[in-house]
């Protein structure tokens, strides 16, 4: 689907030469940069463009290509002098994304979006049909729900973007039940597996961070210049997302066959199969990073009666007594209701 | 476009060229004609087809190169003017046919398309979606992005499968596959695909299961075999009365929701007060007995769509969050805290798989 590398070139040159046609003299970067591609690339192009014509292929019939002044002159090219029309693919490929755009809240170049969408289907000639019934069954959410809260933030976070100004965030981080306050500069807003970031400069740990929009308590655009630092680099954030840190510990987990999927879900240092000491219900042992152990028990809590912490040893220790704690405060209040307060003071808090 | 300067790179590069070479020619001679053009005339025409040592191998090259051309949208036209001339028939390339009607695209309305372009940067559908914008592009309009800075929707399609699938849902041709449901063997599976869903970060088909002669939706990631066509292309209707994504989204994503009432430490589980329905500070005897110097507590309302998910974060809090009712949620909660204590008896699931 994502074609060979020579049909990709084709593809680029075939509108290419329309292109350098009507642009006669254009500086070799220019051109280059139009197409984005490299000026060697494109050196590359014009050469062979150079060597192909019509049939017999005397000197007469070659497309004629010169760029020795460090501009482009292209003639002799009738055959191939306009651009081709979109394949049904392509026509899909532009639809299904216009529509998804649609989607995306806050986006409020709706005229943009009807025109390009029409004029596509004209730019699809025949195929358009075709085009239209395809990008119909191919559907991609982006859309926020009914989460009017987080449209709000997506807007404001939008307004810092396109003014380059600073975004104050009060920022929840679940794994720590903490709520922090920062000031970031934005640097785009992206979506990863059907969730929206905002990646920005944090100024509060002076780095690029990924900032879950539907974790974003309040954003509020500052009246500040909101340009991040020129060493703020995007990051890859698929591979980023959950890219450990060296500063991590490394616990062991026994997981029963029920929590198996942890090994799927987050980045494992190690999986082996459950030693002849483990305890009785595992399947597998685990060697897991994590920034924080809170992270950790939260964890061993939701995974219940599937998972067993092995290292650190005291791990297993607070997981129990935060279960218990929570237990004994169910009995106090099943007792409660049952028959007024109990006399007796409460469990303290597991943490 | 070779990725290392290694000779069998250099080559690969060499060989592309020349292929890239065939096709541009091969485009030239069959635009430039009014008059059909024999296979033997074209074999003469285009000078990179004389590295076919015989008329087997020749053959076999231009049907490739034909597939390669459709593909790329340029409209290979085959037929002759002599009905009787059989399979000697001719090729050409209608010109009209061919090329992109001069459109007018605003700087605006180009810089949305390149942006639902990049929508697919790392997906499936990059290439097209490239080569459609280099098309649109050569009109000669500067797209304006300035009020589209910083925003990067995306998809990912890194599962085997969407390639042959969504091929299938293009051409309404049905399919077979062997699919793995959790903790079950794999089955063979015959269906015929309507749509295909991005949905919360994962892919999904969804389409006609002829087996079980009944709409059923399929995870992209557990087609575990090579998908097979096993009809012609157009062999089915789609039906125009379904929402696909309605339908992914009732049999994974939410169902009716019902609202959970819960009691909520003072200052704790502030990812859960942020979609709380209403906070309320807790009356006296609910909370925490008086003497103790515990933080006080808030009575939090939120809707619950999947009780197991939410159980499974509401138990992470342990005795932050007490949950009041409904009773499902807060036995499925008491499960994972006595499973976690090790007071339980019983291995119960706990935590399923998000």
């Amino acid at each position: 689907m994502s074609g060979s590398a020579s049909t990709e070139r084709l593809s680029r040159l075939l509108a290419m030469v329309p292109y350098l046609l009507r642009h006669q003299g254009l500086p070799l970067e220019e051109a280059a940069e139009h197409f984005g591609i490299t000026t060697d690339d494109l050196v590359h192009d014009l050469e062979l463009l150079f060597v192909c014509g019509t049939p017999g292929h005397l000197p007469d019939d070659l497309i004629d290509a010169r760029w020795d002044s460090g501009r482009v002159y292209l003639s002799n090219a009738d055959p191939i002098a306009r651009p081709a029309r979109l394949a049904v693919d392509e026509a899909v490929a532009l639809l299904v994304g216009l529509r998804t755009l649609a989607e995306v809240p806050g986006l409020h170049d709706r005229d943009a979006l009807a025109g390009a969408t029409a004029k596509l289907t004209e730019a699809a000639g025949e195929a358009a049909g075709r085009a239209a019934e395809a990008a119909g069954a191919v559907r991609v959410d982006v859309r926020t729900g009914d989460d009017a809260a987080l449209a709000d933030v997506l807007a404001t976070c939008r307004r810092g973007l396109a003014g380059h100004r600073r975004l104050h965030l009060a920022y929840l981080v679940p794994s720590r039940d903490e709520r922090t306050e920062r000031d970031v500069d934005p640097m785009r807003l992206v979506t990863v597996a059907g969730r929206w970031y905002l990646e920005a400069w944090c100024h509060r740990v002076e780095g690029v961070r990924l900032f879950r929009l539907d974790r974003i308590e309040a954003a509020r655009v500052l009246d500040a210049d909101g340009t991040p630092p020129a060493g703020a680099v995007s990051r890859d954030v698929h591979s980023d997302l959950f890219r450990p840190s060296p500063d991590d510990l490394v616990v062991t987990l026994d997981l029963a066959p029920q929590a198996a999927w942890v090994v799927d879900y987050y980045p494992v240092e190690s999986v082996q199969p459950a030693p002849e000491d483990a305890w009785e219900r595992a399947s597998l042992r685990v060697r897991l990073r994590a920034a924080d152990t809170r992270w950790v028990r939260r964890l061993l809590l939701r995974l219940g009666a599937g998972a067993r912490a092995v290292d650190p040893p005291e791990l297993a220790v607070e997981v129990r007594e935060a279960a218990l704690a929570a237990l004994a405060r169910y009995e106090l209040l099943d007792a409660g209701s049952a028959g007024g307060p109990a006399g007796e003071p409460g469990p303290g808090p597991g943490a | 476009m070779a990725s290392s300067g290694t000779s069998s790179g250099a080559a690969a590069a060499a060989r592309g060229a020349r292929r890239t070479e065939r096709l541009l020619n091969l485009v030239i001679a069959l635009s430039a004609t009014r008059r059909w053009l024999t296979k033997e005339q074209i074999r003469a025409a285009v000078p990179q087809y004389a590295d076919c040592a015989t008329t087997v191998a020749f053959e076999r090259m231009f049907e490739r190169d034909k597939e390669d051309l459709r593909e790329l949208g340029v409209p290979l036209e085959a037929g002759g003017e002599d009905p009787l001339f059989g399979d000697e028939a001719g090729y050409r390339i209608d010109r009209d046919a061919y090329a992109l009607p001069e459109i007018d695209f605003t700087p605006a309305e180009l810089a949305v398309l390149s942006l639902a372009s990049r929508v697919w940067q790392q997906a499936s559908l990059a290439g097209p979606a490239t080569r459609a914008l280099v098309k649109l592009r050569s009109l000669g309009v500067e797209p304006d992005e300035s009020s589209l800075v910083g925003l990067e929707p995306r998809v990912r399609t890194s599962e085997p499968a969407f390639d042959p699938l969504y091929a299938a849902t293009r051409d309404r041709a049905p399919v077979s596959f062997a699919y793995r449901r959790a903790g079950a063997e794999p089955s063979t599976r015959h269906v015929e695909p309507w749509a295909i869903v991005s949905w919360h970060g994962r892919w999904y088909l969804v389409g006609h299961d002829r087996d079980r002669d009944a709409t059923r939706v399929f995870r992209l990631s557990r087609v575990s075999s090579a998908v097979k066509r096993i009809g012609r292309p157009g062999s089915y209707d789609v039906p125009t009365d379904v929402d696909p994504r309605e339908v992914v989204a009732g049999t994974v994503g939410e169902r009716a929701t019902r609202r959970a009432r819960l009691l909520v430490r003072t200052g704790s589980a502030l990812a859960v007060r942020r979609r709380a329905v209403s906070v309320t500070p807790a009356p006296a005897p609910a909370a925490d007995p008086p003497g103790d110097d515990a933080p006080g507590a808030d009575l939090v309302e939120v809707d619950v769509a999947d009780v197991e998910v939410a159980a499974d974060e509401l138990a992470a809090y342990g005795d932050a969050v007490l949950v009041l009712d409904p009773a499902p949620l807060r036995d499925a909660v008491l499960r994972r805290l006595r499973g976690a204590a090790g007071t339980s008896p019983d291995p119960a699931p706990a935590g399923a798989a998000p």
